[in-house]
C-alpha cells in the first residue's frame, strides 16, 4: 500500500497561506473504503471492485466538503479500480484521487464495465489539478506504469476527462509510452452515452456551462471561507455599539447585520445572479449589488442620510471583494482579466471602505 | 447563458501554416473557441477564450500559443503578496513542490 504524500514543504505552505496537514494514507482509513464491493482478478492481481451507488456515508461526506469541512482530506487512493467486471478490452476511464469527483464518476456507471485509473492528484478535482500539473502528463504517465495497466488491457487507449486536458499533453503520452489519449465529455454524467457512442462527443459534451445548481453548489465554501472578514465584521462593530447600555444589542446589530449581509451578497447572491447582474467585471458585480443592499437595508433600518452612506460604503466593499474571489471559482475567467480587475479594485475597495468606516465612527460619537 | 469576461483570449495566438487540421484543440477547449475552416482550425470566438491552456498544451505540432493562466483574483493577490506570478497551487511553477503535499484553498 503505497503513500499518498506524507511530505510537506514548510516555505510552500506558509507563502501560499493554504498549509492545511497535506493528504495522507492515514486520511484514508480501510474501515472508511466501504466503496469497494470486492476484488476482481486480473492475471494474478486482484483490482477492487467499487460500487456504482452512492452511500449515506457518500452523500454526508459530499455535502461535508462543499461546506468546507476537511476538504482537504477528501482522498481516495491512487491506483486501479473496477466497476462491473471488466475484461482485458474494457474501457480505462482516468480520473483524479478528490473522492468527490471519484464518487461523481463512479455514480455514472451502474451497468458499464470498465476499469478506472485514479490519478494521485492530492485530493484535488482534475480541472484545478490539471491546473496545478497534478493531473498531468508525467503522473499519467508513472501511474499507469505503476499499476502495470499494459498487464490488464489488451488496447493501448485511456480516456480521460476532457477538463485533465489543461495538464495532460495527449500526444507526448503518446510519443513517450504509447498509450493513446481520448479525451472524454466534460461532465461525467456524459460518460455512458459517450462509451457507448463509440467514444465520440456532441458540441454539448465539450461545453462547459456554468449553471445556477453549480454555481450555487460552490457558494457554501465561499461563504465558509469568508470567515476572517466575518470575524473582521464582529470586531468592528463591536465598539461601534457602544456605550454598554440597554440599546447596546441593538445598536451592534444595527451596523453588524447590514455588513453580514454584504458577505451573503458576495458569497450567495452574487453566484446566483451571476449572468444577470451588469458588467463583466465580477468586482464590479458586486459593487453593485452590495451598493443597492446597502441602500435597501438603510430604508429598512431607516437610517439618517450619513449611516446609510456608511453602510452602503461599507457593504460596498465588502460584497465587491468576495465577488471577486468568485472568479477563481467561476469557468471562463482569464488570468489577465483577473489581474486587472484586482489592480483597478483594490484601491477603490480599500478607500471606500475606510471612509466608510470613517463616517460610522464619526455619526456613533457625533449623532447627526 | 454564455459568460464572457474582461482581456478573454487576448494572449491566444494560432498559426495556420503550422495547423496539421488534427481537430485536437477542438476536442479539449470547453468554451468553443475553435471551429474548422478549410481542414484547418481557426479561432472562432476569441472572447469566450479563458487562456486555460489546453488546446497549446494538446497542439502536436505547436501551432497554438496562449500565456496560460488561472483566472482567480485570489490567486493574483497571493502573487502580488509573495511578489511571484499569480498561483492557485503551493507552487504551480514547481510542479514538485506543488506535489509535496499541500493545496490551495481556492480550489
Amino acid at each position: 500500500m503505497e503513500k499518498i504524500s506524507t511530505s510537506k514543504d514548510p516555505a510552500d505552505s506558509a507563502a501560499c497561506g493554504c498549509g492545511k496537514t497535506p493528504v495522507t494514507l492515514q486520511a484514508v482509513p480501510r474501515q472508511r473504503r466501504e466503496y469497494v464491493t470486492g476484488f476482481v482478478s486480473s492475471g494474478e492481481r486482484k483490482v477492487p471492485v467499487v460500487s456504482t451507488r452512492l452511500s449515506l456515508r457518500d452523500v454526508v461526506g459530499g455535502w461535508k466538503v462543499r461546506w468546507d469541512f476537511g476538504r482537504s482530506h477528501y482522498a481516495v487512493l491512487p491506483g486501479l479500480y473496477a466497476v462491473g467486471s471488466p475484461g482485458s478490452d474494457s474501457p480505462v476511464l482516468v480520473t483524479a484521487n478528490y473522492k468527490l469527483t471519484f464518487d461523481k464518476l463512479r455514480r455514472e456507471l451502474g451497468g458499464v464495465d470498465a476499469w478506472i485509473l485514479v490519478l494521485d492528484t492530492k485530493g484535488v478535482n482534475v480541472w484545478c489539478a490539471a491546473g496545478k500539473g497534478t493531473f498531468g502528463t508525467r503522473e499519467l504517465e508513472q501511474r499507469t506504469m505503476a499499476v502495470k495497466l499494459q498487464d490488464v488491457v489488451s488496447h493501448r487507449t485511456l480516456i480521460l476527462p476532457q477538463l485533465g486536458a489543461t495538464g495532460v499533453s495527449a500526444w507526448e503520452v503518446k510519443r513517450d509510452s504509447g498509450w493513446q489519449v481520448k479525451y472524454g465529455p466534460v461532465r461525467a454524467r456524459d460518460i455512458r452515452a459517450f462509451l457507448s457512442s463509440g467514444l465520440r462527443k456532441n458540441n454539448e459534451m465539450r461545453r462547459i456551462l456554468f449553471p445556477l445548481t453549480e454555481r450555487m453548489a460552490i457558494a457554501p465554501t465561499e461563504l465558509v471561507q469568508s470567515w476572517p472578514l466575518l470575524l473582521g465584521i464582529a470586531v468592528v462593530s463591536a465598539p461601534l455599539g457602544l456605550p454598554l447600555d440597554a440599546g447596546y444589542m441593538g445598536r451592534l446589530l444595527g451596523v453588524g447585520l447590514p455588513l453580514l449581509g454584504a458577505v451573503a451578497v458576495g458569497t450567495l447572491l452574487l453566484p446566483a445572479l451571476l449572468p444577470y447582474v451588469p458588467f463583466r467585471a465580477f468586482s464590479l458585480k458586486g459593487a453593485l449589488l452590495g451598493a443597492l443592499w446597502g441602500i435597501a437595508v438603510s430604508l429598512v433600518v431607516r437610517a439618517s442620510l450619513p449611516g446609510a452612506a456608511a453602510l452602503t460604503l461599507m457593504a460596498m466593499p465588502i460584497a465587491a471583494f468576495l465577488s471577486m474571489n468568485f472568479t477563481g471559482s467561476s469557468t471562463f475567467t482569464s488570468q489577465p482579466g483577473a489581474a486587472l480587475e484586482v489592480k483597478r479594485g483594490l484601491i477603490p475597495m480599500i478607500s471606500s471602505l475606510t471612509i466608510g468606516l470613517g463616517l460610522a465612527v464619526v455619526t456613533r460619537i457625533l449623532p447627526l | 447563458m454564455r459568460m464572457t469576461y474582461l482581456k478573454n483570449g487576448e494572449t491566444l495566438s494560432l498559426n495556420s501554416a503550422l495547423c496539421t487540421g488534427c481537430r485536437e484543440c477542438i476536442e479539449v477547449c470547453p468554451h468553443a473557441v475553435f471551429d474548422m475552416q478549410g481542414g484547418k482550425a481557426m479561432i472562432a470566438d476569441r472572447l469566450s477564450c479563458m487562456e486555460c491552456g489546453a488546446c497549446m498544451k494538446n497542439c502536436a505540432s505547436g501551432a497554438i500559443k496562449v500565456k496560460a493562466g488561472v483566472g482567480c483574483a485570489a490567486a493574483v493577490i497571493q502573487g502580488m503578496i509573495r511578489g511571484t506570478e499569480p498561483a492557485c497551487s503551493c507552487g504551480k511553477a514547481d510542479t514538485k513542490s506543488a506535489a509535496a503535499g499541500s493545496k490551495a484553498s481556492c480550489c
